[in-house]
């Protein structure tokens, strides 16, 4: 089985791959930015870090835009972070268009939220462990918890116009989509390469899973 | 709820883990994956290498260490130490570092900070502040290794980084360093309410009652800690434990 981590030259994505070959090692992992090869692939992996302008623009320029959106409509296809953020429309970040394949846009955390009990304010980016309820059942849920955590780095949410979509959701200041599941698409907002047990059991899960 | 971090750190030089590292069945306590894998074991939220290689020839090890830790562990892993530019740290997040902390070269050249949180993201960018108190309220920068005040504001230079793009604060009192008289608690709070990016409270810790304290009274979002871990004294799951007893939320 052949799994593509798609390569548009945003963050690590390194540690996704490795992280992939311990869960499935068996399973032929390349992180590639040829959109044959994600074309050619069993299963797709959209990783992404950084700014939503920069992962956009570089996703454009390295041709790879179609691909991923054609990936997206037919085969296993899991998001991360920006990977997850980029299926919807409007980016507070850089105010720019994702790649409009699910209804949403993406606000910033709001500052007025941000107040903590203790009187000191919660701290974005959104960086740490957090838990996510699951609000379904989903094969990518299989043998994790009901608010295990996983850790997150982020300072934009998605927010979902369908809330089908929605297969997680995480609290911080304000409760936010923190996965999404539809047909063959699984995305999430947390770094499932970076959560240790529960992380990789996602990923395992994912690498397994038959849409 | 998001969980205090519990964040373990490992001075590494030439590729070997300095300090012992004093755990029960440790095959070689100077193996940075070795012990990178024992404390994930435990719980670690985050693991921090410090590179305090000092000859240039051999500075290209730490790559190659964090290209092993990170295949092998799956939880955030900063690298600190002798960054100097941005190529610097896109090396280390392309060998599987998540974020990369700079201390003396950010003092140097602010511009560095802003630079590189434009190209890799803040969320891959700690601004390590070694902090000394000179007067009552007031603490300075201090750089190479707390040896040179950079006659900077330690508040207002936490101030600064937010705003060139820094995605975190590692803070460390020079005084409280390796005093095990705990963390620095007014310093500590007072850069956690200045900023709005998380702290990293460092510098001190002798004991569990400290680590809670930082969080607590500190307000940090984290607390690093090297010797209390490394020597056995105790775990980071004790750690959690402790801090889970006192009402802080962990991840256990």
């Amino acid at each position: 089985m052949k799994v593509v981590v798609v390569d548009y030259g945003m963050g690590n994505l390194r540690s996704v791959a490795k992280a992939i070959e311990h869960v499935a090692p068996t399973a032929e992992v390349r992180v590639s930015s040829a959109a044959a090869e994600i074309r050619a692939a069993d299963r797709v992996v959209v990783p992404g870090q950084g700014a939503m302008p920069d992962c956009m623009r570089e996703l454009s320029a390295r041709g790879l835009r179609d691909a991923v959106i054609r990936a997206a409509a037919e085969k296993p296809f899991l998001g991360i972070c920006v990977g997850l953020q980029m299926l919807f429309g409007h980016a507070e970040e850089g105010n720019v268009m994702g790649l409009e394949i699910l209804p949403g846009r993406v606000p910033r955390f709001p500052e007025a939220a941000m107040a903590a009990p203790d009187g000191s304010r919660l701290k974005v980016p959104h960086m740490g462990w957090n838990q996510v309820h699951q609000a379904e059942a989903h094969p990518l849920w299989d043998g994790i918890a009901d608010d295990a955590r996983f850790y997150f780095v982020h300072s934009y949410y998605v927010e979902p116009l369908d809330p089908e979509v929605i297969a997680g959701s995480t609290h911080y200041g304000i409760p936010f989509t923190s996965a999404i599941a539809r047909a063959n698409i699984f995305a999430v907002q947390f770094h499932p390469e970076k959560s240790a047990q529960a992380g990789l059991r996602l990923l395992g899960n994912f690498m397994r899973w038959n849409p | 709820m998001l969980a205090k971090r519990i964040i373990p750190c490992l001075d590494v030089n030439a590729g070997r883990v300095v300090k012992g590292v004093n755990f029960v069945e440790l095959r070689d306590a100077g193996d940075p994956v070795e012990i990178a894998r024992r404390y994930d074991d435990q719980g670690a939220d985050e693991i921090t290498f410090l590179d305090i290689t000092a000859s240039s020839d051999d500075r290209d090890i730490i790559l190659h260490i964090v290209e092993a830790v990170a295949s092998q562990v799956f939880i955030p892993l900063t690298v600190g130490g002798g960054v100097r530019q941005v190529d610097d740290v896109r090396r280390l997040l392309n060998a599987g570092a998540d974020k990369v902390s700079m201390n003396t070269a950010a003092v140097n050249n602010p511009q560095l900070v802003a630079d590189a949180s434009a190209r890799v993201g803040a969320q891959c960018i700690v601004v390590a502040v070694d902090a000394k108190q000179t007067s009552p309220g007031r603490w300075e920068v201090f750089t190479h290794g707390g040896r040179k005040n950079a006659g900077l504001d330690a508040i207002e230079w936490a101030r600064t980084v937010e705003s060139l793009g820094a995605g975190e604060i590692l803070l460390t009192s020079m005084d409280r360093d390796g005093t095990k008289a705990g963390f620095d608690l007014a310093l500590t709070r007072a850069v956690a309410d200045a900023v709005g990016i998380p702290v990293i409270a460092s510098g001190g810790v002798g004991n569990l009652q400290h680590l809670a304290d930082g969080v607590t009274e500190g307000r940090a979002d984290a607390v690093l800690a090297a010797s209390i871990f490394h020597y056995g004294e105790f775990t980071v799951r004790q750690a959690k434990e402790y801090m889970r007893a006192r009402g802080i939320e962990v991840r256990l």
